[in-house]
């Protein structure tokens, strides 16, 4: 078991004739995704990594029945994407695309919302279930197939819970960046709600950072449902207010957001909190074996 | 993105939105036609800055004579405005917007801003305007109202029909607030807005509800559909520093410290700030290189930090996850040979080959403590300053 995605999971790439796309896609095959084609408006019939590029979404559907999608076409694009997506009845779409528009995301939220489709990101490193497939642009080889469940705001950060948690034995059973920008697809909630159904995992890690509610707000979820042991770290400690960090959403304004604000929070909830970077695998062994 | 109040104001003019005839001058010259092309015989002159606070900072003054306009804006022109906004150094005064001015009967708070928490805009408005808002929800919640509006359907009459019973509003300033509203909502929409504020929404004597302010910021995500906001763009308020290292694509924000950072993504970095405080030191900057690390960006990254004469030593943490970490490696070392870094540099590469990476950087011919983990790599910038 895992969550969202396994080695059954069929992956339509969006924008998948870029050079970004191509890249990633190259990885996420020889990972051994199973990738079964892409869209490219004005480039169907085309021949792409050995796998067949369509006009639409609707195409895709019809002819090699994918059962998720991964977009990476320009920001300016990504609403027109995620929506076609989303309209064409697939269950889940993971946009990678960093820099849409806010205002993009609040409308495209309310009908994926509408439509019951499953959105992770923008602005996100995507997915992973370690050893089945990859649907992102994260490294594959710093992950292991294993117990710990992982969830993050941000990208590199991520990464760095994922090694600790390899270099100590511990593997991830899935890992999913639900990026950071203010209106994310799917926030740490209705992820903490997946791993804690998933049998394999046996505790959880949620990697946060400075700025919005959203730790908070899991914090109370974690609470009042969820009965396997929560990790966290929080970014930003030492950051000073009113400065932007560059993700749209590190950033503290009017004492809300903080980080000193979203730990007391946790703490309060029962989520152990790692206080430094640096002891989050430790941290993780340390509950697991309690 | 930031706008001034009067482009802000501008930008209400053509939504029909009560403000007051103004002109903005960049010379001081220009104040006396400026006053005159107002009329009247008082009027309000304002620093045009990017901060809030300017009332109390001296920057807004009351005058009675074009020849006092005058005397404002040589004063202030060309001159930094230090306000509680600001930093120790101030905001830049290039240009002084005069109005004609306003007998105000009561001062009134309204904002609207994307809430993340309920995924809509929300309109916040009070009936104590000209203060702090953060002090009045805290003191008296009952006075601020919280109004979440559907992007799709846009303000309607009967949500400005219930804040203007909370704003205390009469029926003819009521159906005035039923054209701000849906109009204000309209302009946050079509010109991609992040924030808006006026702060103060006053009633006038004549009992005419009137914007006295305008402070817009603008999704930045947004501005390549918004070509005439773009263009309002003013570099002279951002950090010299700051708007350089956007240029190139590069997140950095200047801090007090002494270890200048370089970061592959925003939570790391700020991971590796609070690492490097966590042993005792203290960063000089953020700073994100991005996804794709390359030999390019790392030497205008490095040239960004050395701008900053209190760096005593760089550290370089690179997660590399596609990048791979030889390619920064050498991109390391190529920027350095270019830049001519004088003070000692700590590399921490990890991830794609990252044994390889260091091997370059320890058979380097300038010195570089290369070593693969943060902690010792975070320990060693934070010794090297003491």
């Amino acid at each position: 078991m895992s969550i969202l995605v396994d080695k059954d999971t069929k992956v339509i790439v969006q924008g998948f004739t870029g050079a970004q796309a191509t890249l990633h896609s190259e990885q996420s095959i020889d990972y051994g995704t199973n990738i079964v084609g892409g869209v490219t408006p004005g480039k169907g019939g085309q021949i792409h990594l050995e796998r067949p590029v369509f006009n639409t979404m609707n195409e895709a559907i019809d002819e090699v029945n994918p059962n998720a999608a991964l977009i990476f076409v320009p920001a300016p694009f990504c609403k027109d994407s995620i929506l076609e997506a989303a309209e064409s009845g697939i269950e889940l779409v993971i946009c990678i695309t960093e820099g849409v528009p806010t205002l993009d995301m609040l409308m495209v939220k309310k009908r994926v919302d509408e439509l019951g489709v499953r959105l992770i990101g923008p602005n996100c490193p995507g997915i992973i279930t370690p050893g089945e497939a990859k649907l992102g642009i994260m490294p594959g080889s710093i992950h292991m197939p294993g117990s710990v469940g992982i969830i993050s705001r941000s990208g590199t950060l991520t990464y760095e819970a994922v090694k600790q948690t390899t270099d100590l034995g511990l593997g991830q059973s899935s890992c999913v960046g639900i990026g950071g920008d203010p209106i994310p697809g799917s926030s740490f909630i209705d992820i903490l709600k997946l791993f804690e159904a998933d049998d394999e995992t046996k505790a959880i890690v949620m990697v946060g950072e400075i700025g919005g509610s959203a730790e908070e707000e899991a914090a109370e979820f974690i609470k009042s449902s969820v009965t396997k042991p929560v990790i966290s770290y929080i970014a930003g400690q030492t950051a000073p207010a009113g400065k932007r960090m560059g993700h749209a959403g590190a950033i503290i304004a009017g004492g809300k957001g903080t980080a000193a604000d979203k730990i007391l929070k946790l703490k309060e909830c029962g989520v152990h909190v790692a206080e430094n970077l640096l002891e989050i695998g430790s941290k993780t062994v340390e509950v697991i074996n309690s | 993105m930031n706008l001034h109040e009067y482009q802000g104001k501008e930008l209400f003019a053509k939504y029909d939105l009560p403000v007051s005839l103004g002109r903005v001058i960049s010379n001081a010259e220009d104040a006396i036609n400026a006053c005159r092309d107002i009329g009247g015989n008082k009027w309000v002159v304002k620093a045009q800055v990017h901060a809030g606070g300017r009332g109390k900072a001296g920057g807004v003054e009351l005058i009675n004579s074009p020849d006092e306009a005058v005397a404002f804006a040589k004063k202030w022109l060309g001159k930094k405005l230090v306000t509680y906004q600001t930093d120790s150094d101030g905001q830049l005064v290039s240009s002084i917007l005069i109005e004609e001015c306003t007998d105000i009967a009561d001062e009134l708070y309204l904002s609207a801003v994307v809430d993340r928490a309920s995924q809509r805009v929300v309109f916040i408005a009070s009936s104590e305007g000209g203060v702090n808002i953060e002090e009045v929800a805290k003191n008296s919640p009952e006075k601020v109202i919280y109004e979440s509006i559907d992007p799709l359907t846009g303000a309607q009459p009967f949500q400005a029909r219930k804040i203007s019973k909370v704003l205390g509003l009469n029926q003819s300033q009521t159906k005035q607030f039923s054209k701000i509203l849906p109009n204000l909502m309209k302009l946050f929409v079509n010109h991609d807005l992040s924030l808006l504020e006026i702060n103060p929404l006053v009633i006038t004597a004549g009992g005419n509800l009137h914007c006295l302010d305008a402070k817009i910021n603008i999704d930045s995500n947004a501005l390549f559909r918004q070509p005439e906001i773009a263009a309002m763009h003013d570099p002279s308020q951002e950090d010299e520093r700051e708007s350089e290292a956007a240029k190139n694509d590069l997140s950095y924000v200047s801090l007090d410290g002494n270890i200048g950072c370089m970061v592959n993504g925003a939570g790391l970095a700020m991971g590796t700030m609070d690492t490097i405080k966590y042993f005792g030191g203290s960063p000089a900057n953020f700073l994100d290189v991005g996804g794709t690390a390359t030999q390019e960006r790392v030497a205008k990254a490095f040239k960004l930090i050395l701008a900053d004469p209190e760096v005593k030593v760089v550290l370089v943490n690179i997660f590399g996850g596609i990048v791979r970490c030889d390619l920064i490696a050498e991109g390391v070392l190529a920027a350095i040979e270019e830049v001519g870094v004088s003070v000692p540099v700590v590399v921490r590469l990890e991830g794609n080959n990252a044994d390889k990476g260091s091997e370059i950087l320890e058979n380097a011919k300038v010195k570089i403590e290369s070593l693969n983990n943060l902690k010792d790599a975070a320990k060693k910038a934070v010794e090297l300053t003491s």
